[in-house]
C-alpha cells in the first residue's frame, strides 16, 4: 500500500478518494475535514464539515450560519469510519479547537497536523504527538533563525514597556482568532489585572474563547473608551489596524505587534512596529524538527512556509520528504487579517 | 549584557527622539557601576578595544551550522548578524521555569541540539519543551566582563572567547554582542542623546555633562554620583575643553526697522559645519581639538585642520573644504563628512578649511566677557600670528544702512565675497557691544539667511510617518515635468516631510489616501496627471548635481511651502527652470 493511494494532492487540496474527504481543502469540496478555524484553512462553502465543536462554532462566528451544507462534531481521539478509512483528530495546540487528522487505512497511518505547536499554551489543548508512518507538517516558521523563545521574557517587554511609558497606550497587534486571547492569557498568568481593551473585530472570538471556560479577567471595548482612559492601557487589535486611523483614537501609541515573524527585525521595522514581541502559535524550528523525528515517520511531506530547509534537513537524518504545494495556505497571517 | 542587549533592541525599533531618552534614562537609573558607564561608553562611542571582522563571525557559524540550512537563512534575512545572532546553536541545558504550565515530567526533546537535532524524543512533546533561556549564563555575563576582557584580549584569542559568549546568551544577547564587537551600535543614538539621557538622571542639563566629558573616563562613576546627588561634580582637568557656543536667532525682514544699523557688524553666513577650535599645552606637549557645535569632539575625523593649531586659544569658526583658494558649497564638505576612516585621497582632495568668526581664548585668557568689537581685532590678530593657510578670517561686510545690507545678502559676490560666493548662505549681524554668551540669547546676534529657493512640484507617492504620525502618509516624494520618451513625464526631485501644518497634514492624508493608485509596501503611488493631482509648493535651501537621482539634481532641506490645492499640475515647474537654478547658483547669484 502506496500513502499516495490514502491521501493525495488534488486542485482543491489534499484529497482521500477512498473517504471521499478533503483535508482543509481551498476551494469548495463535497466533504471537508477542518483541521482549524483560521482562514487559509477553513473556508465557507462545503456540503459536509467534519470538525471539532469549538472548530465549527468558530467557522460559524466567522461565515455566519449557513457556512457548510451540514456540519457533524468530532471529539479528540474519537474514531469515525469513513468508507473504509478510520479517521480521528488529535489536539494540535495551535488555537482553540486545532486538531491533527490522523487517517488509517490497510495499517498505514498518515497525520496531516494541520498547524501546530509543541508549546504549552494556555487557551488549547496541548499537542498530542500521533506516531505515524506519514507525517504531513507545516514549515511556516521552518527556519533555524527562527526559535521563538519564551512568551513569558517577551510579555515582560510589553509590562516594562508600560512600566516606562505609563502615559502613552500600547497597541498589540495580534491575529484576533487564538493570538489575542493568548496573549491576554498569557498577561494574566504573569500577575497583570488591569483592563484590557479589544478592537471590535476581536470582541466575539473572544467572547466565545470565554464561554469555552477559559478565563480573561476584565476585558473592555475600545470602542467608546475616550482618550484619556487609554493612557497606560493594553489594547490588542488586528494587525492591520496599527497603522490605520483607526490608531489616531489613542495617546502616542506604542505600537507593538505579537507575531513569530517578528523575530525579523526588517519585518518589524517595515510594519512600522517599535515593540516586536515574538510569540507564535506555530512550532519554531526546534519545534518542527523535534515533531517530525518524534513521530517516528519515514516519509516527511512538508506544506506551506520555507519547504526547502525541512526538506533538506530530512534529508540529512535520512528521512525521505518531499514538499506538497498547496496555493493559499499561510495567507490569513500574510495579509493581516486586513478584511476584518 | 542580557538587559544592555534589551535596550539596544528597544532602540534599534524606536523611531522617536523622547522615547528614546526615556529608554535610556530608565536604562541608565535601573543599573548599577559599573555596568552602566560601560553602556553609556558604548553609546557615546567611547569604547576602544580592537574589533572583530564580519569574516571572522562567518567562520564561527561556518563552523557550527549545516551550510545549505545556512545560506537558506541568510538568503532569507540578508544581513549577516542578525542572521548568525538567530542561527547560533544553543548550548544552554533547559531549566525549568516557574509560572509555566505545570511541566509534568518531560525529556527535553528539541532543546540543548544543534538546528534541532533531536536526543531522545519524549512522546509527550506538548509540555516538554522548555522555552526558558538559560537564565544562569545570561545573568553571569555582564557588559562590564566582555569590555574588560575585549580591552586585554590577544587577538588569537578573540575566535573562541566570542563563540564561549555566543554560547551563553539569548538570540537578542548575541545580536548586540556581534554588534559590539564588530564597533558601531547603529540603533539610532547619537552620543549627544546619550549624553541628554544621562544628564536625565540628575538636574543637570546635556550642556553641563557635555563641558566635562572630556576629562571624564568610562565607567564613569564620579559622574554618575554627581548626578545622583551623592558627590560633587566632576572637575574637567581639560586644558582644550568646549565652551557652549552663542547662537543667533533667526532675522524677519520686519526686525530691522527696530534696530540701528550702527550698533552691529555684519559678515557672511558660511555654509559649512559651525566648530570650536581649540589648542593649549599640557606638560609640554600640544593638545588640539575640534569640537562640533554641541560639543562632540571630531577632531579624528580633521588631522588635517588639527595640524595647523598650534597656537593656545579658542576659535569659534565654520568649517569649510577649500581648494585653489576658493570655498566650496556645502556638498562637497558633505563627501568628507561621517566618514570611517580618513584616507590620504580624502585629504587631498577635500582639505579642511576653517574660517574664523570669533575668538573665545588667548592663550590662557578667556575673552568672552569682552564686547565682540573688541574680540574682533583680537582674533584678526590671533589669525595672523597663527600664520596658517588653512585658518583664515571671516571677512566682515561693510554696510551704512540696511539697504546695502539686503544688497549684499542678494549678491555676495558684488559685495566683497567674491568666488566664495556659493558657500555664502546668508548674513549674521552681530551687536557690537555685546559679550560672548553661551545659548541662543534674543537681541545680540541675527542670521539673516538668503531666501529660499522656491518650485512648485507635484506629489507623485506618500509614505507614512513614524511614531505619532505613524497613521500619517507624511513622507512626500515630489516630480517636476521633463521631457520623457513618449512626451512630457514627471520625474521623481526630492523627498520632504515638514513644513506642513498638523490640519494640512489630515488633509493631504486624506487626499492620498483616496487617491492612491498603487501601493508598493508602505508606499503609495498617488495619481499625477497633467489635469489629476496635488500641486506642492516646495522650498529649499540649495540644489546641487546628482548622480544618485533619476533627475541628476538633489535638493538641500526641503520642506512644504504650501499646498495649491488651486493648481493644476500641467502648470507645475519643469526640470530645466531647477537647472538653471543650479546654473545661478554656482555663479553665487541669489535666485
Amino acid at each position: 500500500m502506496r500513502p499516495e493511494n490514502i491521501l493525495a494532492l488534488t486542485l482543491a487540496g489534499i484529497c482521500c478518494k477512498r473517504g471521499s474527504f478533503h483535508i482543509d481543502p481551498t476551494r469548495p469540496v463535497e466533504r471537508a475535514l477542518i483541521t482549524h478555524a483560521h482562514s487559509d484553512h477553513a473556508r465557507a462553502g462545503h456540503g459536509a464539515v467534519l470538525a471539532t465543536q469549538e472548530t465549527l462554532d468558530l467557522m460559524r462566528l466567522r461565515y455566519g450560519e449557513n457556512f457548510a451544507g451540514s456540519t457533524q462534531a468530532v471529539r479528540y481521539g474519537e474514531a469515525l469510519a469513513l468508507d473504509g478509512v478510520t479517521v480521528t483528530f488529535h489536539p494540535a495546540g495551535h488555537v482553540l479547537g486545532s486538531a491533527q487528522i490522523a487517517v488509517e487505512a490497510d495499517g498505514l497511518r498518515i497525520v496531516a497536523s494541520g498547524d501546530y505547536k509543541n508549546v504549552a499554551d494556555p487557551t488549547c489543548a496541548p499537542f498530542a504527538l500521533v506516531r505515524c508512518d506519514v507525517f504531513i507538517t507545516e514549515a511556516t516558521f521552518a527556519l533555524p533563525v527562527f526559535r521563538h523563545g519564551d512568551p513569558g521574557g517577551e510579555i515582560a517587554k510589553l509590562l516594562h514597556s508600560l512600566a516606562v511609558f505609563p502615559e502613552r497606550a500600547h497597541l498589540v497587534g495580534a491575529y484576533s482568532l487564538g493570538k489575542a486571547q493568548r496573549l491576554i492569557a498569557l498577561l494574566r498568568q504573569s500577575g497583570y489585572t488591569n483592563p484590557i481593551y479589544l478592537h471590535g473585530a476581536m470582541e466575539s472570538i473572544t467572547r466565545y474563547y470565554e464561554s469555552r471556560g477559559i478565563a480573561l479577567g476584565a476585558l473592555r471595548a475600545v470602542r467608546g473608551a475616550d482618550k484619556a482612559e487609554l493612557a497606560g492601557t493594553i489594547t490588542i487589535c488586528p494587525p492591520s489596524a496599527l497603522n490605520e486611523p483607526w490608531a489616531r483614537r489613542f495617546p502616542d501609541p506604542v505600537n507593538a505587534f505579537a507575531s513569530g515573524w517578528m523575530r525579523v527585525r526588517a519585518r518589524a521595522r517595515q510594519q512600522g512596529v517599535a515593540l516586536p514581541l515574538v510569540i507564535s502559535d506555530h512550532a519554531d524550528w526546534d519545534g518542527l524538527t523535534a515533531t517530525v523525528a518524534a513521530t517516528g515517520a519515514n516519509e516527511i511531506w512538508v506544506t506551506h512556509g520555507q519547504e526547502d530547509a525541512l526538506v533538506h534537513w530530512c534529508g540529512t537524518r535520512g528521512l525521505k520528504a518531499c514538499p506538497l504545494d498547496i496555493a493559499g495556505y499561510g495567507e490569513e497571517e500574510d495579509n493581516g487579517e486586513a478584511t476584518e | 549584557m542580557n538587559r544592555f542587549a534589551e535596550l539596544l533592541d528597544r532602540l534599534a525599533y524606536e523611531p522617536a527622539r523622547n522615547n528614546k531618552l526615556r529608554l535610556m534614562t530608565d536604562y541608565l537609573r535601573s543599573t548599577a557601576d559599573p555596568e552602566r558607564g560601560w553602556a553609556l561608553a558604548a553609546l557615546t562611542g567611547s569604547l576602544s578595544f580592537q574589533h572583530a571582522k564580519p569574516g571572522l563571525i562567518r567562520q564561527l557559524i561556518a563552523e557550527r551550522t549545516d551550510p545549505v540550512l545556512f545560506e537558506l537563512s541568510y538568503d532569507y534575512l540578508g544581513d549577516l548578524s542578525e542572521t548568525v545572532a538567530l542561527m547560533w546553536p544553543a548550548q544552554h541545558s533547559p531549566l525549568p521555569s516557574e509560572g509555566r504550565s505545570a511541566s509534568r515530567d518531560g525529556g527535553k526533546p528539541g532543546e540543548g541540539g544543534h538546528d534541532g537535532e533531536v536526543g531522545n524524543p519524549s512522546p509527550d512533546l506538548a509540555d516538554a519543551r522548555s522555552t526558558s533561556p538559560s537564565v544562569v549564563d545570561v545573568q553571569e555575563l555582564t557588559l562590564t566582563s566582555v569590555v574588560e576582557t575585549l580591552t586585554t584580549l590577544g587577538k588569537a584569542q578573540l575566535p573562541q572567547q566570542l563563540a564561549r559568549w555566543l554560547d551563553s546568551l539569548d538570540e537578542t544577547g548575541r545580536w548586540a554582542l556581534i554588534k559590539l564587537v564588530t564597533g558601531g551600535l547603529r540603533v539610532g543614538v547619537s552620543a549627544r542623546l546619550a549624553k541628554t539621557a544621562v544628564a536625565a538622571l540628575g538636574t543637570a542639563d546635556a550642556q553641563e555633562v557635555e563641558l566635562l566629558w572630556p576629562g571624564l573616563v568610562p565607567p564613569y562613576v564620579n559622574l554618575f554620583a554627581w548626578l545622583e546627588g551623592r558627590a560633587g561634580r566632576p572637575t574637567n582637568a581639560d586644558p582644550a575643553p568646549f565652551r557652549p557656543p552663542m547662537l543667533a536667532h533667526a532675522l524677519d525682514d520686519s526686525d530691522l526697522a527696530t534696530l540701528d544699523p550702527a550698533d552691529f557688524l555684519a559678515e557672511w553666513k558660511w555654509d559649512g559645519i559651525r566648530v570650536q577650535a581649540v589648542a593649549a599645552a599640557r606638560d609640554g606637549r600640544q593638545i588640539a581639538r575640534l569640537y562640533s557645535r554641541t560639543g562632540e569632539d571630531i577632531s579624528a575625523s580633521f588631522p588635517d585642520l588639527i595640524d595647523a593649531l598650534h597656537l593656545p586659544g579658542a576659535i569659534d569658526g565654520e568649517l569649510l573644504i577649500r581648494r585653489a583658494g576658493r570655498v566650496q558649497p556645502f556638498n562637497v564638505l558633505q563627501q568628507r563628512l561621517n566618514r570611517k576612516t580618513v584616507t590620504p585621497k580624502l585629504l587631498s582632495e577635500f582639505p579642511a578649511h576653517l574660517r574664523a568668526y570669533d575668538l573665545l581664548a588667548d592663550g590662557d585668557q578667556d575673552l568672552r566677557g569682552l564686547a565682540f568689537a573688541e574680540r574682533r581685532p583680537r582674533l584678526e590678530d590671533f589669525v595672523a600670528r597663527l600664520g596658517e593657510e588653512r585658518v583664515d578670517l571671516s571677512p566682515l561686510v561693510a554696510f551704512a544702512n540696511w539697504q546695502d545690507l539686503a544688497a549684499a545678502r542678494a549678491d555676495p559676490t558684488a559685495a566683497g565675497a567674491g568666488a566664495d560666493a556659493p558657500a555664502v548662505e546668508g548674513l549674521m549681524l552681530k551687536r557690537r557691544e555685546t559679550q560672548y554668551l553661551p545659548g541662543r540669547p534674543k537681541g545680540p546676534w541675527w542670521k539673516w539667511k538668503r531666501n529660499p529657493l522656491i518650485i512648485d512640484a507635484v506629489l507623485m507617492y506618500a509614505q507614512r510617518g513614524h511614531g505619532k504620525r505613524s497613521s500619517y502618509y507624511s513622507d512626500y516624494t515630489f516630480g517636476v515635468w521633463a521631457q520623457g520618451d513618449s512626451g512630457d513625464e514627471l520625474v521623481p526631485v526630492g523627498k520632504a516631510y515638514f513644513g506642513f501644518t498638523d490640519e494640512e497634514l489630515v488633509q493631504i492624508d486624506r487626499y492620498v489616501r483616496r487617491n492612491t493608485t498603487e501601493r508598493f509596501g508602505p508606499v503609495r503611488e498617488v495619481v499625477h496627471k497633467p489635469d489629476q493631482g496635488l500641486v506642492l509648493e516646495v522650498a529649499f535651501e540649495g540644489l546641487q548635481h546628482s548622480t544618485r537621482h533619476k533627475s541628476g539634481l538633489a535638493m538641500r532641506f526641503p520642506r512644504i511651502n504650501r499646498l495649491r490645492w488651486d493648481k493644476p499640475p500641467a502648470e507645475a515647474d519643469r526640470l530645466e527652470r531647477l537647472q538653471s537654478m543650479i546654473a545661478q547658483i554656482e555663479r553665487g547669484l541669489a535666485t
